[in-house]
């Protein structure tokens, strides 16, 4: 096998990696927000529940939480399997909205209450608060813990492949079965490209936000 | 008739009774100075009277008009709230702007979203825009800022970022100006000229409520002076009263720690 059906073939594993990321992100984002309020209710049972959930997720391997939802349901209940990318996909949304949650959480209560309060007195009603003075903040704030979740969820998505999911380690892993292993650590070539090019965009969207100072 | 009237408010925090009943009224075009050691209270009144808190007890009327009411106030509507507030502006001890505008949207974004409420809205828009910016730039340039309109909050001064957070509460009409410690926060060199827009606002007869602890300054401007402590007004009058002749041993002993 040449060097360029080698680079084809994990090219290949790379745009299930690549779904995965993007659908995971697209999900958990708005799921990580909701779980952030659940977190921060003033209603008690509410928050101990969500609370629990979110120290159960993040506090056991991300890897164990694959496997659960990919065998859990047919070994628990005797149901059929999920299909295999939809299961890794499911346990990355959950997961990462949980970690989601806490960085939204931090973001909300580094806001200054003197914010909320200049707003108030202004004669601006609540969603204008929000809308118009707190929400760029809370996206400044946001910016450097994402990002480093953002990268972190990249090299993550290889433990898909505990399911045979076909994302790009699983390629390079099937090529050693043809005899050739240096695919295989080819591989951290994608993921650096990959990274690199986050790495510039929030680099970008620091820059943008940088113009001013909480 | 007089432009504010507070009458018997009270204020808890938990187990702790922060304001014990606190009744006063001022006229029209007066600034009152509220003094008083820290935790006597003074800054929790301001936010009663600004309805940042809402008082357990007790009433505030504008111009005879009630404002707030301990017994109604909940049944009221965001937006009833919110047109009851706007009596009061309120300049903040760590001036409160908004870090990601600039000095002119800082002082003008209040009013743009006002405006959007207006009937008339969407057939004056580019009118009403102008007529807000116009509005804008000269409160801006009264509180001598008019060379910072494009620069951000981070780029200026303590004195500079109070004296745009008048400019914004001024956007607002209000009928009375409260502020709390204005100065508190700035270094001793920047709080002349903080308090010296404060003066030409009263000259320009402005009612105003200063919570302060420049009693130089409050000695100075002031028709009123009002002493709390413990959560409740000890002694109150004109400040050649007050401030020179107190007769309440508390203020005696605050007045003292003062001048030392």
């Amino acid at each position: 096998m040449s060097f360029w059906d080698v680079t084809l073939s994990l090219l290949d594993g790379l745009v299930t990696t690549g779904q995965l990321f993007a659908l995971t992100l697209l999900f958990a984002l708005p799921l990580g927000l909701l779980i952030c309020l659940g977190s921060m209710t003033r209603f008690t049972p509410l928050r101990w529940l969500v609370r629990t959930v979110v120290w159960i997720i993040r506090g056991s391997p991300l890897m164990l939480q694959i496997l659960i939802v990919f065998y859990g349901p047919g070994l628990l209940f005797g149901l059929k399997p999920l299909p295999r990318f939809t299961a890794a996909l499911i346990t990355f949304v959950i997961n990462y909205a949980c970690y989601f949650s806490e960085i939204y959480r931090g973001g909300i209560q580094s806001i200054p209450r003197g914010q909320y309060e200049a707003g108030q007195v202004l004669g601006m009603s609540r969603p204008q608060v929000f809308f118009r003075v707190v929400l760029l903040q809370l996206i400044k704030q946001i910016v450097p813990p994402m990002g480093n979740e953002l990268i972190t969820l990249v090299k993550d998505t290889a433990l898909a492949r505990v399911i045979s999911v076909y994302e790009i380690i699983w390629a390079g892993e099937t090529l050693i079965k043809k005899g050739l292993i240096w695919p295989l650590f080819y591989t951290a070539v994608f993921y650096l490209a990959f990274n690199g090019i986050l790495t510039l965009l929030l680099n970008w969207a620091e820059k943008k936000l940088s113009y001013f100072h909480s | 008739m007089p432009v504010l009237e507070v009458r018997d408010i009270h204020k808890r925090f938990g187990r702790t009774e922060v304001l014990k009943g606190i009744s006063f009224s001022m006229e029209q075009s007066q600034i009152l100075s509220i003094i008083g050691s820290s935790g006597s209270g003074k800054t929790t009144l301001l936010r009663c009277i600004t309805q940042l808190e809402q008082a357990d007890r007790g009433r505030i009327l504008v111009e005879g008009k009630p404002v707030f009411d301990a017994a109604e106030a909940p049944n009221l509507t965001k937006a009833e709230k919110r047109d009851r507030q706007l009596n009061f502006g309120l300049v903040f001890q760590s001036f409160n702007l908004f870090p990601q505008y600039n000095v002119l949207d800082n002082v003008t974004l209040a009013l743009r979203l006002q405006a959007k409420r207006r009937p008339d809205y969407a057939a004056k828009k580019a009118a009403i825009l102008q007529e807000i910016d116009a509005e804008a730039r000269s409160l801006i340039e009264s509180v001598g800022l008019s060379e910072k309109l494009k620069n951000y909050p981070c780029e200026l001064s303590g004195g500079q970022q109070q004296r745009v957070a008048i400019a914004r509460a001024l956007a607002m009409n209000p009928r009375i100006l409260c502020f709390d410690e204005p100065t508190s926060a700035l270094d001793p060199e920047l709080t002349g000229e903080v308090l010296a827009v404060i003066k030409a606002l009263g000259q320009r007869n402005m009612t105003m409520i200063i919570v302060t602890h420049e009693m130089a300054f409050a000695r100075e401007v002031s028709d009123q002076v009002l002493f709390m402590d413990s959560g409740v007004v000890c002694e109150q009058g004109p400040p050649d009263q007050v401030i020179d002749h107190p007769t309440h041993p508390r203020l005696r002993e605050f007045l003292r720690n003062f001048s030392k």
